[in-house]
C-alpha cells in the first residue's frame, strides 16, 4: 500500500498545481473537485472515513457546485481570458507556510491525542461513534456554533438579493423540457437520495455519517428537485423555510438551556443523551438540507429566467 | 453560572428569532440588549464578589469538554459588548435602509464575541473566530454595491488569518494533544511550538488589523452602514487581540522570546505612525475614524514587551497589562460613539464629507459634544480612560526602561491629537449648516458611549480592581 499512498500524494499535489497555474477558472473549478476526491481517499487511508465523507461531499461536492455556479454567473468566456499572472508575494508566502508545515509534520511524534480517554467515557455519551459523541456531547458547544456558522452563510447571501430583501424563491427560474433527462432524473433520484440522506443520519450514531453528511445528500436531492422543475425553490417569505433554516440550531440551543435544569449548560443526562443527540441530530440535518440547497440555488433573481 | 449562560445563549436565540420572525427584527434585537443588560449586572456582582465564573458545556470539563471562563477581562469586555451594541440598535432603529440581514449579523456578531471573551479553548476560539469573521464580513456588504468589494477584500485577509491559526491549533494538539489553555500551560514545550505560535500570531495579527496586515481595514470600516462600522471597528478586531493576550500570558507565557515581543511591539508603533498620519490625509469623517482604529490597535501591540516574557513576574506587568485592557475597552466606547456620530451627521447632512460637516455643532450639540468627549478619550487626556491606559502603560515603560515605547505613546496621542482636530473644526465652524433635524433622544446615544469611556477614567480604582479577577500570575498591587 505504500507504493499507493506515494502514488496518491504525488497525484494530489499535481491536481492542486494543475488547480492554481495555468488558465480558465472552469478548468481551474473542475481540478478542484478532483483535488477534493483525492483528498478524501486520503482521509479514507488515514482511517478517518467521517472526515473523508465530508470533505467528498462538501469539499469536492458541493463548493465544486458552488464554484461552478459562480462561474457561470461570471459568464466569461475561457477562450478570451488571459492566464493569470502569478502573484508573487503571495507564491512566495504561501510556499513559507508550507515548508514550515511540513518541517513541523516530520518532527512531531504521533500521539494518540485525546483517543483513550475519549474510549473510556464513550458509553456515557449515548453514541457509539467516538466522531459523534465528540460532535454532539463532548464538543457540543462547538457544533452549535458551527451549526450558526452555516445560518451566517445564508445570512450573508441575503443582502446580495436583488432589492436587498430576500423574499422571493431562491436562484434562477428554472425550466426543464418535459419528458428530458433532467426532469426525468429529477423525479428518479431524489426519493433514494431521501433514503440515503436518513440512513446517513441514522447511521452516524454508531458508525461514519451524521447531520453534516445527511443534509449534504438531502440538499442535492432538493436542488435537482428544483432544477428539474418539479417543485418551486424554497423562498424566505415562507414561514415554514425560515423555521426549517433556524430548526436545528433552536433545537440545539434549547437543549443547551435545558441542560441547565438537569446540571449544566448542554448537559444531556445518560439515560437521555441518545434520544436528545438524535432529535438535535434531525432537527440539523434539516437545517443543513436548507441552507446547502439555499446556497447552491443563490438569492433570487427576479424575472431572469435563463 | 446561570447569568454567563444567559448572555451566551441570548444572541444566538436573538439570530434565529430574527430569521424566523423578520418582521419584529428590532424589536426582538432591542430585548436580547435588555435582558443581557440585566444578566450582565448579575454577573458583575457574582465575579466581583466570588472570582472568575467557569462553565463546563456538557459537564465534562478540559480536556475531553470545553472549559469557559468569565474572568474580570471576558466581563468587562461583555460590558464594552453590551452597551456599544445596544447603542449601534438603537441608532439602527432608526437609520433607513436597516434591512433584516443587518439584526440578524449584529446578533451573530454579538453570540461570537461572547463566545471568545470566555473561551479557554484554542479550537472553541477558532469557531468563534470563524463566526465572528463571516458576520463582520456580511455586515460590511450590508452597505450596498459599493461595500462589496470592500467586503470581499476583508473575506480574503480574515480567511487567511483564520486558515493560519487554524494550522497553528492543529499542530499545538498533535504535539500536545490537548487544547485547553490550563492544560498547555503545564505541558512542557515542543520542538514544533514555535511553527505553530508563529502561524497562529500571524494569523490574529491579521484578524487584529495589526500593521501591516491592516490594508482591508479602513475601506471595509468605511463601507459598512455606521451602526455597522461602530461594531465593526469597537469590538471586532479586539476579540483576536483578546485571544492574543490569552495565548501569550495565560497558555504558553514562558515560550515568548524577548525578540518576539518586540517584533509586536516594533509592528505596534509602526501601525501608530501609518494610521495616523493616514487618518491625517482623509477627507470623509468615516475614513478619518477607521484609519484611526489601525493607529489605535499599534498601542494594544506594546503590551507584550512591557508585560510579557520574563518580565510578567515584574512589578510593573500587572501595570502594563491592565493598561492595554484600558485602552481596549476606552477606544471600543470612543470609537462607537465616533461611528455613531457619523452615522446620525449623515443622518442629517446627507453625507460625512468635512466640508459637508461645517457648523453642524450649532444644530446637533449633543453629538458634537459626544464626539468632543470621545476625541479626548483616544487622544489620552485626563481625566478619560483612554488617560488611565495611557498613564499605566507609560509609568510601565518607565518603571522597565523601555523609554522608546512611551514616546511612541505620547506621538500616537499627538497625531491623534492632529487628525481629530480637523473634523472638530468643521464641526464648530460658524457658518449655518443646511440640514435635516435629528431627534434629542437619538443624539444622546453616542453621548452615553462617549461619558461611558470618560466615566472609566473617573472610576479606574474599581475598574482596574476589578480586571485584576482571574489575571495570569496574578501579582496584586503592581503600579
Amino acid at each position: 500500500m505504500a507504493v499507493f499512498d506515494l502514488l496518491l500524494c504525488a497525484l494530489i499535489l499535481l491536481v492542486a498545481v494543475a488547480a492554481i497555474v495555468g488558465k480558465g477558472l472552469f478548468r481551474a473549478v473542475v481540478f478542484f473537485v478532483i483535488y477534493g476526491v483525492l483528498l478524501s481517499l486520503a482521509w479514507v487511508r488515514l482511517d478517518a472515513p467521517d472526515v473523508a465523507l465530508a470533505e467528498v461531499a462538501i469539499g469536492a461536492g458541493l463548493t465544486g457546485v458552488l464554484l461552478l455556479g459562480a462561474v457561470g454567473r461570471l459568464a466569461r468566456s475561457d477562450a478570451d481570458e488571459p492566464a493569470e499572472p502569478i502573484d508573487w508575494p503571495v507564491a512566495v508566502a504561501a510556499s513559507v507556510v508550507a515548508a514550515l508545515l511540513v518541517g513541523a509534520a516530520i518532527k512531531i511524534t504521533p500521539g494518540t491525542g485525546l483517543e483513550p480517554e475519549v474510549r473510556a467515557v464513550l458509553t456515557r455519551t449515548g453514541v457509539e461513534n467516538p466522531v459523534t459523541a465528540i460532535l454532539m456531547n463532548l464538543r457540543a458547544w462547538d457544533t452549535l456554533l458551527e451549526s450558526m456558522v452555516l445560518i451566517t452563510a445564508v445570512i450573508g447571501l441575503w443582502p446580495l438579493a436583488q432589492g436587498g430583501d430576500w423574499m422571493e424563491p431562491a436562484g434562477p427560474a428554472h425550466h426543464a423540457q418535459p419528458g428530458g433527462v433532467l426532469s426525468g432524473f429529477g423525479r428518479l433520484l431524489p426519493p433514494v437520495a431521501l433514503l440515503v440522506g436518513v440512513y446517513l443520519l441514522w447511521a452516524g450514531a454508531s458508525q461514519p455519517g451524521g447531520a453534516f453528511q445527511g443534509g449534504t445528500v438531502l440538499a442535492a436531492a432538493g436542488v435537482l428537485c428544483v432544477m428539474a422543475g418539479v417543485v418551486r425553490a424554497p423562498g424566505m417569505a415562507a414561514p415554514a423555510w425560515r423555521l426549517a433554516l433556524v430548526a436545528g440550531p433552536a433545537v440545539f440551543a434549547a437543549f443547551g438551556v435545558a441542560g441547565l435544569a438537569w446540571g449544566g449548560f448542554l448537559t444531556f443526562p445518560e439515560a437521555w443523551a441518545k434520544g436528545a443527540i438524535l432529535t438535535i441530530e434531525m432537527a440539523l440535518t434539516l437545517s443543513i438540507a436548507v441552507v446547502l440547497a439555499l446556497l447552491v440555488l443563490g438569492p433570487p433573481q427576479a424575472g431572469e429566467a435563463r | 453560572m446561570i447569568a454567563l449562560a444567559t448572555l451566551l445563549i441570548l444572541p444566538i436565540f436573538g439570530a434565529l428569532a430574527v430569521v424566523a420572525v423578520p418582521g419584529q427584527a428590532a424589536r426582538v434585537a432591542a430585548a436580547v440588549a435588555v435582558l443581557s443588560g440585566g444578566a450582565l449586572a448579575v454577573l458583575i456582582m457574582a465575579v466581583a464578589k466570588g472570582g472568575s465564573v467557569q462553565i463546563l458545556p456538557g459537564g465534562w470539563g478540559a480536556p475531553l469538554g470545553i472549559a469557559l471562563e468569565a474572568d474580570g477581562l471576558a466581563v468587562a469586555f461583555m460590558a464594552m459588548t453590551v452597551a456599544v451594541t445596544a447603542a449601534a440598535i438603537a441608532l439602527a432603529a432608526r437609520t433607513p435602509a436597516i434591512g433584516t440581514p443587518f439584526w440578524a449579523l449584529v446578533m451573530l456578531t454579538w453570540s461570537a464575541l461572547n463566545v471568545i471573551y470566555v473561551s479557554r479553548d484554542l479550537f472553541n476560539m477558532y469557531v468563534g473566530l470563524e463566526l465572528l469573521t463571516l458576520a463582520a464580513v456580511a455586515l460590511v456588504a450590508t452597505g450596498g454595491t459599493s461595500a462589496l468589494a470592500p467586503a470581499l477584500r476583508y473575506l480574503f485577509f480574515a480567511l487567511t488569518g483564520s486558515l493560519l491559526y487554524l494550522a497553528g491549533v492543529a499542530l499545538i494538539y498533535a504535539a500536545h494533544g490537548v487544547l485547553d489553555m490550563a492544560h498547555l500551560a503545564e505541558a512542557p514545550l515542543q520542538a514544533t511550538d514555535g511553527v505553530a505560535l508563529a502561524l497562529m500570531t500571524a494569523g490574529l495579527l491579521v484578524k487584529t488589523a495589526v500593521f501591516p496586515f491592516h490594508a482591508w481595514l479602513p475601506p471595509a470600516h468605511a463601507a459598512a452602514p455606521p451602526p455597522a462600522s461602530a461594531l465593526l471597528s469597537a469590538l471586532v478586531p479586539k476579540a483576536s487581540f483578546v485571544i492574543l493576550m490569552r495565548l501569550w500570558f495565560d497558555a504558553v507565557p514562558d515560550a515568548a522570546t524577548r525578540s518576539l515581543l518586540l517584533t509586536l511591539a516594533i509592528l505596534g508603533a509602526l501601525a501608530v505612525a501609518h494610521g495616523g498620519v493616514l487618518a491625517l490625509r482623509q477627507d470623509r469623517l468615516k475614513q478619518i475614524v477607521a484609519y484611526s482604529t489601525v493607529a489605535q490597535i499599534g498601542y494594544l501591540m506594546l503590551v507584550f514587551p512591557l508585560a510579557g516574557g520574563g518580565g510578567a513576574a515584574q512589578p510593573w506587568a500587572a501595570g502594563a497589562w491592565s493598561g492595554a485592557i484600558f485602552h481596549a475597552l476606552a477606544h471600543g466606547l470612543a470609537k462607537a460613539a465616533m461611528f455613531l456620530c457619523a452615522g446620525i451627521w449623515i443622518m442629517a447632512a446627507g453625507s460625512d464629507r468635512l466640508d459637508d460637516l461645517r457648523g453642524l455643532a450649532r444644530a446637533l450639540p449633543m453629538t458634537a459634544m459626544a464626539f468632543g468627549v470621545a476625541a479626548v478619550t483616544l487622544m489620552g487626556l485626563p481625566p478619560s480612560g483612554g488617560f488611565t491606559a495611557k498613564y499605566l502603560m507609560m509609568t510601565s515603560a518607565f518603571a522597565s526602561g523601555q523609554v522608546v515605547l512611551a514616546i511612541v505613546l505620547l506621538a500616537g496621542g499627538l497625531l491623534a491629537a492632529g487628525y481629530l482636530y480637523r473634523p472638530m473644526e468643521a464641526l464648530f465652524a460658524r457658518v449655518v449648516p443646511d440640514h435635516r433635524p435629528v431627534s434629542r433622544l437619538l443624539q444622546a446615544v453616542p453621548l452615553l458611549l462617549a461619558l461611558l469611556a470618560f466615566a472609566m477614567g473617573l472610576f479606574s480604582d474599581a475598574v482596574y480592581a476589578f480586571l485584576q479577577t482571574g489575571r495570569p500570575g496574578a501579582a496584586e498591587g503592581g503600579l
